[in-house]
């Protein structure tokens, strides 16, 4: 095709000077002869396609207007003898120009989608008598036995059986920190094995894991129109025959009224000025750039491991104006750690030593977090920032000879001789059992007192925690033109308000049963304004009836699971709530963008056809136009793309 | 199939063909999504909406 151009484009210039030089000496039907042939070098497809349209019957399509246009204009040239061939031709190898960069810029902007999204593996190792044996993924059955060396993409979903490893999983998730796997650690398909090498017992089937369930999902995502997206195709369908009757009527009409008013008709100015029309008339621009914006917007999210199902979530996302919670596993984490010791009569560490080797007998979840907060340092302290980890972290350990005199008193807690100090762990019963003067705590959560040799001690606090970013996300949502955010959740008044109040959540509605939150989102889709969006955040697992319910389901956390990626229309890989934001963020900038596209084509198009109608615009800028629209339209496209300066 | 407004076309067209419900044209992953009506055997379909295809298109190939 380039090729093409180039040579009608280097015959068109030389015949040019050609007249120039040698206008008089050569007749003009031979001049005539000598500029079809750049003109059907570039040209000839079309016309063939204009011919076969015509005789399909689908007479508007772009095909015949340009033939028509360059066709009049060559034919206004020759009647009128003033041998400007060079406009015709022009015009045919500008449109040439703009449909090979329209193509060029799709396959651009295809490929650079499928390279943000290179999770598809393409093959398996095996083993097989000792050596290594590559296969298609496709043939692999539940429970083979697969090896990812490292730099190799995790091929199907599996249980590490052997070796430990980091995993880069930021082409699922956007995340680029990686994850540590050991053995009985589940892995998922897509990730790319950084330093060891792992063996897998695969967990699914090819087609069913999780890498092909996302490409999958990615690659039909725009299947599912937005409004904006139809409504172009409709404008489309009736954009290109009106202005055609248009071309008829400025062809016809002004010099038939000319004709009667008695002046001359100007048949050739009019006509030419209809051709005119005719170029203008392709809605190519429009067509192409909005559904390369809603690709290019959704490629770039899912980049950010954030999933749009369809483009028309991408619209309703950007319209988002209400959005609601769960609160265990969307906000907080959904496990019980320690969350803080209070009025410590010692260092907190050496109490969380000691209430850990009281505890070292009990499996209870309470007993569990105590030890798992002294052995791997405290996660979190009371204001949610992040603890530095302790120095003698390695040093720790339980150590069963230390505790003596072992007593667990049912429903109230424990006591033990531990290195000689009667220690006493449990709740406010115990404490009044002992005798021992006890603080209460103003926390929501599990409290556990502590009295040491008949003194009180301090309480830790045992409670859920809030994700380290929640209340960033819920400030960002805000920024980004959120109006009202609510949580729901089934956990008491008491608990559900403080961990609203402390995010900075503006509404909470606890102690709802799962049947109460659909009941409650129905409430706020009537509530909420005309035409805005409500979107529901959960985890996807307990949340599939709400998801649905909302006018725009996120899920989150759905990183191998199943279920959530099929009841959600927003699927968020990693349980960030600061994607939530990122996602609206995204939305809203692809839409901004569609909206661009389309009021700035449409605009440069309606300006044109005046300019036009009034003789102002020659074909060249008819043509320079409809070529220069289409490329900006596109080059905005791809913009949406880029996500990058969208993180809060 | 380079060019949007032909994938329109070829949407309009498919979803004129008897046996078709619905049929979405997904221009940027080339691909045509066709739900059929029911009792339609899709076998029989699908070449009819090929055919209808080829009418506004003569250039378009389906892969099924």
């Amino acid at each position: 095709m380039l090729r093409r151009i180039l040579i009608a484009a280097a015959l068109m210039i030389v015949l040019h000077f050609a007249v120039e030089l040698l206008g008089e000496k050569v007749h003009e039907p031979i001049w005539f002869l000598l500029y079809l042939i750049p003109y059907y070098i570039v040209g000839n497809d079309i016309l063939l396609k204009a011919w076969k349209g015509i005789r399909n019957g689908q007479v508007f399509d772009e095909n015949f207007l340009m033939a028509v246009a360059t066709i009049g204009a060559i034919a206004i040239a020759l009647i009128s003898r003033s041998g400007d061939y060079t406009e015709a031709i022009a015009v045919m190898l500008f449109y040439q120009v703009g449909e090979l960069f329209q193509s060029y810029a799709v396959g651009k902007s295809r490929k650079n989608i499928g390279a943000l999204m290179d999770i598809r593996p393409d093959y398996a190792n095996i083993e097989r008598d000792g050596a290594l044996e590559r296969v298609d993924p496709d043939e692999v059955s539940v429970g083979t036995v697969i090896v990812v060396q490292p730099g190799e993409k995790v091929p199907i979903d599996g249980t590490v059986i052997e070796g430990v490893s980091a995993l880069d999983t930021s082409a699922l998730t956007g995340e680029s920190v990686p994850r540590t796997v050991h053995e009985n650690d589940d892995v998922v398909s897509g990730c790319i094995n950084l330093s060891g090498v792992l063996k897998l017992r695969t967990t699914k089937e090819f087609g069913e894991s999780t890498a092909a369930k996302i490409l999958d999902l990615v690659e039909n995502a725009t299947s599912r129109k937005a409004k904006s997206e139809n409504f172009i195709s409709r404008f489309a369908r009736y954009y290109t025959p009106i202005v055609c009757y248009c071309a008829l009527a400025l062809a016809v009409l002004p010099p038939v009224v000319r004709l009667i008013g008695g002046s001359a008709a100007n048949w050739g100015d009019w006509i030419y000025r209809a051709l005119t029309f005719l170029v203008i008339s392709c809605p190519c621009a429009l067509v192409i750039s909005i559904p390369l914006s809603f690709f290019a917007g959704i490629g770039g999210a899912s980049h950010e491991g954030i999933l749009v199902k369809g483009s028309n979530y991408l619209e309703a996302l950007s319209k988002t104006k209400t959005v609601a919670f769960d609160k265990t596993g969307t906000m907080t984490h959904g496990v019980f750690e320690v969350n803080g010791i209070h009025h410590s009569s010692m260092e907190n560490d050496k109490l969380l030593e000691l209430a850990a080797h009281a505890e070292i007998a009990s499996s209870h979840p309470i007993a569990r977090s105590i030890q798992k907060a002294y052995l791997e340092g405290l996660t979190w302290q009371d204001d949610g920032e992040i603890a530095p980890k302790p120095a003698d972290l390695a040093l720790r350990k339980l150590d069963r000879s230390r505790v003596t005199e072992l007593e667990e008193i049912g429903g109230h807690g424990i006591v033990a001789k531990i290195d000689g100090r009667t220690v006493a762990v449990g709740n406010a019963k115990l404490m009044e059992q002992l005798g021992v003067q006890y603080i209460d705590c103003h926390h929501v959560g599990t409290i556990v007192h502590m009295a040491i040799d008949g003194a009180y001690a301090g309480h830790i606090l045992i409670s859920d925690v809030v994700k380290p970013t929640a209340k960033e996300a819920i400030r960002a949502l805000h920024d980004a033109g959120v109006a009202r955010t609510v949580m729901l959740t089934g956990d008491a008044q008491k608990v559900g308000e403080a961990v609203a109040s402390q995010l900075g959540i503006d509404e909470a509605r606890c102690e709802l049963l799962p049947a109460d939150k659909v009941s409650a989102v129905e409430e706020l889709l009537r509530s909420k304004p005309e035409g805005s969006i409500l979107a529901f955040v959960g985890d996807g697992i307990n949340d599939a009836p709400v998801l649905a319910r909302a006018d725009v389901g996120i899920a989150m956390g759905a990183l191998g699971a199943d279920a959530a990626i099929e009841a959600a229309d927003v699927v968020l890989m990693d349980d960030d709530p600061k994607k939530i934001p990122l996602a609206i963020r995204i939305a809203k900038k692809c839409m901004r963008i569609v909206y661009e596209n389309i009021w700035f084509a449409i605009g440069v198009k309606v300006l044109c056809l005046i300019l036009g109608a009034f003789g102002i615009a020659s074909m060249w800028l008819a043509i320079f136009a409809d070529v220069g629209v289409m490329v900006i339209a596109v080059l905005n496209a791809i913009r949406a793309l880029f996500t990058k300066h969208l993180h809060a | 199939m380079d060019c949007a407004n032909c994938a329109n076309k070829m949407e309009g067209a498919a979803n004129k063909t008897p046996g078709v419900q619905k049929a979405v044209v997904n221009y940027m992953a080339q691909k045509m999504v066709v739900e059929f009506d029911e009792g339609a055997d899709p076998k029989a379909v699908m070449p009819e909406v090929l055919k209808n295809c080829k009418k506004v298109e003569d250039d378009c190939e389906i892969y099924l």
